[in-house]
């Protein structure tokens, strides 16, 4: 019962993450503005709000790295993921061999004690 | 994610660095106790990090229309308190604002200070207030991650509209539509967040019930407020 919850809750997951982009649909491009981009992050909207609002402002300071293409950026961000991952499946699977090692020194014990 | 680089006005960058930077110090120094005086807990504090590696590198599409990501810093925040939290949190940011131009340093101060210090204490907050009112385990988890989400991305609205009011409604109005892009995109992520941080809960509540039992469950010694 617990498995199929926890199968259920990330089936939902995904459909929350799947769903809008059935249901979103892209901005029909006008002549004047340029094909309006769907799905783009919530940092560059918030710069051009910025831009917007205060049409003066310069940021002063730049990254002292940018990722040298957009194929390179999501490499960096599969690597921080598999990382993260990476290391979550690590200490469930040594969890899970040391549960099983205890229930296998508990019988034993459980047995030594009947032959007591 | 969160403010860009240089998108902060100077005074502002300065300030939110001093605003984070007792946390950050705190955070450490509770970190270190905990791993002196309890050291098999140190693979679960690579967890929590872990968690939190994982999600803000998940930028998922929103009905919204445009894609932000989750923060993971609600689990963290349950198990080991929101103060914990700053310095793993700062690391994850400083990953992030190095290596992939994602935040950026001079904002490093105000995004950890929305991301690793408002939304831990709201998730620690919200859980405590929860179990106390004798919600179930999964319920209170579950608001607690998705409030932490949202509540960090209302704290990064909060910090924009404070460094660009509105020329016509000012701060308010400069609020309403920052949190009109973040908060508003936050919403389902919050409630993806939530649901991931049930799921990775119940994992540890499998092979570690007593662990959890000693950490999470029953209220911590101090108030992280």
């Amino acid at each position: 019962m617990k498995r199929h919850r926890n199968a259920l809750l990330l089936l939902i997951v995904v459909l929350l993450a799947a769903l809008p982009l059935w249901l979103v649909k892209a901005p029909v491009p006008t002549d004047a503005s340029p094909p309006s981009d769907i799905f783009t992050g919530t940092d560059d909207k918030a710069r051009a709000l910025i831009s917007q609002i205060s049409p003066d402002y310069k940021p002063w300071f730049t990254p002292l790295l940018q990722p040298a293409s957009s194929e390179i950026a999501s490499l960096l961000f599969a690597l921080q993921a598999a990382l993260g991952a990476g290391f979550i499946g690590y200490y469930l699977g040594v969890s899970l061999n040391r549960e099983k090692q205890q229930r296998i020194n508990q019988q034993k014990s459980g047995k030594q004690s009947d032959a007591d | 994610m969160h403010i860009m680089e240089g998108f902060l006005p100077f005074e502002h960058a300065i300030g939110w660095s001093l605003a984070s930077a007792p946390f950050i110090g705190w955070g450490l120094l509770a970190l270190g106790k905990r791993i002196r005086d309890k050291p098999e807990q140190r693979m679960l504090i690579g967890v929590a990090a872990a968690f939190a590696f994982v999600l803000s590198a998940l930028k998922l599409p929103s009905l919204s229309g445009s894609s932000s990501h989750p923060t993971g810093t609600g689990l963290g925040a349950l198990l080991f308190g929101p103060v914990a939290m700053a310095p793993i949190g700062t690391v994850v940011l400083l990953f992030q604002a190095l290596l992939l131009a994602h935040g950026g340093l001079t904002t490093l101060g105000a995004n950890v200070f929305s991301m690793a210090i408002v939304g831990p204490l709201v998730a620690s907050m919200t859980f405590r207030m929860m179990r106390w009112l004798h919600c179930s385990f999964s319920v209170s988890v579950f608001c607690a991650a998705a409030l932490a989400d949202l509540f960090t991305y209302l704290t990064t609205s909060v910090q924009l509209a404070l460094a660009f009011p509105d020329s016509v409604s000012g701060f308010s109005g400069a609020l309403v539509k920052f949190s009109s892009i973040f908060a508003i995109t936050q919403i389902p992520l919050a409630i993806s967040e939530g649901l991931l941080s049930i799921v990775i809960f119940n994992a540890l509540a499998r092979f570690n019930p007593q662990e959890l039992r000693d950490m999470a469950v029953l209220p911590a010694k101090r108030s992280g407020a």
